[in-house]
């Protein structure tokens, strides 16, 4: 009998890839799956009082929500935090990923690790060294002043949107150089050469070949800051000052001394829902535009 | 055909680090000439075709096309093409887009665009497959894709990079007559880069043997077979039986020798060796005869034995082990009016006037 029930198991690959899924199924459905639909449910109820909420079905959350102009303002402020943040880890780290996986001939590895080797160290103290590099008696402060040329130190350097978007982009940096080497360094070069061969110029290579072939890298990029910084609530905290909070301030403290866990959930959604559309929104339109380019 | 040079090159060299991949090349190729490079893997044939077409510069040297010197002309400033060894059929872009990818700069109209696609197309017999993506491709279609790519430039010369060396043999053979068809009518230098000697001798007006970073002959395959100039370029075309030889007596008109297995013969001296010099005789498998009894009509008859025998259809090799040598002698043949197995005895003829002397 059980050598009938093994042999059955043994024949379906099926079988055999849900085997091996299933720790990470696990994982996903208690941690990912349940808490977004308990959340997903809390976002249409009524917080009463302190810890009672009222779960008698209502959209008055997302009326709430959409009220209040300062929730809109903060939804808006995240996305553009983010747009931003993308941007100039993208020109950042592009012509670095570039260089490697053209110009380095040997051990490429090494400088993968260097590249990555700051993030080897806590998120909160990268944070924390930007106040560092920053702050009014920080670094940046302190040279300039040592050398005579401000007498006072320079105010707007901290607490506001550019240092929570200089300190992002530099948190991300390592997660977009490993897609865009990856697909840069996939590209067989004499695609390059071909492209020379055929009477285009270096630049017109890039633009017609070496661009469009690293665009799977680019979106890979896109995704992998603009997904995590648009919901970042540490970094708006330390270096933002009020002028850098964003919508996830908001919703952790909802979820905390506010205290308005529908609502916060509620917001949670609409945040999620913002962030999906413009993924999907992304990823299209560079496709599309990648087309019209070659 | 005119004979007028088009691609001069002049005492080139490269050097990789310390790694002389070529060394001092002279060469002149004519307008409208077949042109093949032919030798073994590292041999620098690829690196030759480079240097033309402007992917890697020569460490010495120059390189002249049409009198111009085009030494450090960067290859989209060239009048030449390439087709890639693995066909560079960008992915990105369908099989219409690949084949304008060369034309965007040309300022032509719409329709002019559209035509030279579709003459492209239609000479390498791919009509209707301007919206295919290269991995709908089979092997053989992108290689015409990536011809049709290069030839809508209409180059002064083809660059081509061992195009023929992933498909299957018979696609091969069918490639090589319609390449050369199509270098006939459209009259345009071709530089043909190959290992395989049969490609090679098909298809070119001439060839050049390389070895080592040297030219070692160049000459149109008839004059390479027959004559060949040394030992390298007999034994990489075709096969050859290359036989120890002493030198006993040497004039300007002929030279004696000892033959290992064959004894004493007298040869013209065509290849004007002198005291001292390294030499070999050789002569092709299908010069020689195979019989079961000794034959007048030539002056060189041995005995032998069958020690193996491989039938290739067109002709057979039979492996003959003399009698009083070493030697393993080839003998080839597609007449079989005496059948042979293995281990019979046989004798072995040729006329002495076939033997070649070939230098070393």
């Amino acid at each position: 009998m059980s050598s009938t029930i093994q042999n059955i198991y043994f024949r379906s690959d099926q079988a055999k890839a849900y085997t091996l899924l299933s720790p990470a199924l696990i994982l996903v459905i208690f941690a990912m799956a349940a808490p977004m639909i308990v959340m997903i449910f809390t976002s249409f109820n009524t917080q009463i009082s302190m810890i009672e909420i009222d779960r008698t079905f209502t959209t008055g959350r997302y009326e709430d929500f959409f009220s209040k102009p300062i929730f809109s303002m903060l939804l808006f402020r995240s996305v553009k935090i983010s747009f931003f943040v993308t941007l100039l880890t993208l020109l950042t780290t592009y012509p670095l990923a570039y260089y490697i996986a053209f110009y380095v001939k040997k051990n490429k590895m090494l400088w993968i690790v260097l590249m990555t080797l700051p993030f080897w160290t806590s998120y909160l103290l990268r944070v924390f060294s930007w106040r560092v590099i920053l702050g009014n008696k920080g670094v940046i402060n302190s040279a300039l002043m040592g050398t005579g040329m401000i007498d006072e130190p320079l105010g707007f350097l901290l607490y506001n949107q550019a240092a929570v978007i200089i300190t992002l982009s530099h948190a991300w940096a390592a997660f977009a150089i490993l897609p865009l080497y990856v697909s840069l360094d996939k590209i067989d070069k004499s695609l390059l050469e071909a492209s020379y061969d055929l009477g285009n110029t270096k630049f017109e290579t890039f633009w017609r070949v070496t661009f469009p072939l690293s665009l799977p890298g680019v979106i890979g990029a896109i995704l992998i800051i603009f997904i995590p910084t648009v919901g970042d609530y540490v970094t708006p905290q330390l270096v933002g000052g009020t002028d850098g909070r964003m919508l996830s301030n908001m919703i952790q403290s909802l979820f905390g001394r506010a205290n308005n866990f529908p609502l916060g959930a509620a917001s949670a959604v609409l945040m999620l829902t913002t962030v999906c559309l413009i993924a999907a929104l992304v990823t299209y339109i560079t496709k599309k535009v990648s087309m019209r380019m070659s | 055909m005119s004979t007028k040079n088009y691609i001069k090159i002049k005492n080139l060299s490269k050097s990789f680090g310390d790694v002389e991949v070529l060394k001092n090349i002279n060469l002149e190729v004519e307008e409208g000439e077949f042109f093949s490079l032919l030798g073994p893997s590292g041999c620098g044939k690829t690196t030759l075709l480079r240097i033309l077409a402007g992917f890697e510069y020569p460490s010495e040297g120059e390189v002249f096309f049409d009198d111009a010197n085009v030494t450090s002309l960067p290859p989209n400033l060239r009048p030449s093409n390439m087709v890639f060894q693995n066909y560079a059929i960008f992915p990105h872009i369908n099989v219409q887009r690949n084949i304008e990818f060369g034309l965007r700069k040309e300022n032509l109209s719409k329709a002019e665009m559209g035509e030279r696609v579709e003459n492209a197309l239609k000479m390498v017999q791919l009509e209707g497959y301007e919206n295919r993506y290269s991995n709908q491709l089979s092997g053989g279609q992108r290689q015409r894709i990536a011809l049709a790519r290069a030839l809508v430039k209409q180059p002064k010369v083809l660059l081509l990079d061992e195009p023929l060396g992933a498909l299957d043999k018979k696609l091969r053979e069918e490639m090589q007559i319609e390449l050369r068809n199509l270098q006939k009518s459209l009259g345009i230098t071709f530089i043909f880069v190959t290992h395989d000697q049969e490609e090679a001798m098909t298809m070119s007006d001439r060839i050049a043997v390389m070895d080592e970073g040297n030219i070692l002959q160049v000459s149109p395959p008839r004059e390479i077979y027959h004559n060949p100039k040394n030992k390298f370029v007999s034994q990489f075309i075709g096969n050859i039986n290359i036989l120890d030889a002493d030198l006993k007596n040497v004039s300007s008109e002929s030279i004696s020798i000892s033959v290992d297995g064959f004894g004493l013969m007298t040869l013209k001296n065509h290849q004007k060796i002198i005291e001292g010099d390294r030499f070999n005789i050789a002569i092709r498998p299908e010069e020689i005869n195979i019989s079961k009894v000794s034959d007048p009509n030539h002056d060189c008859n041995f005995n032998g034995k069958v020690k193996n025998i491989s039938f290739y259809g067109e002709s057979t090799y039979f492996y003959i082990q003399l009698d009083n040598s070493e030697k393993i002698l080839m003998v080839s043949t597609n007449e079989s009016k005496e059948t042979f197995s293995e281990s019979d005895n046989c004798f072995v003829n040729f006329n002495s006037q076939n033997l070649k002397i070939i230098k070393d």
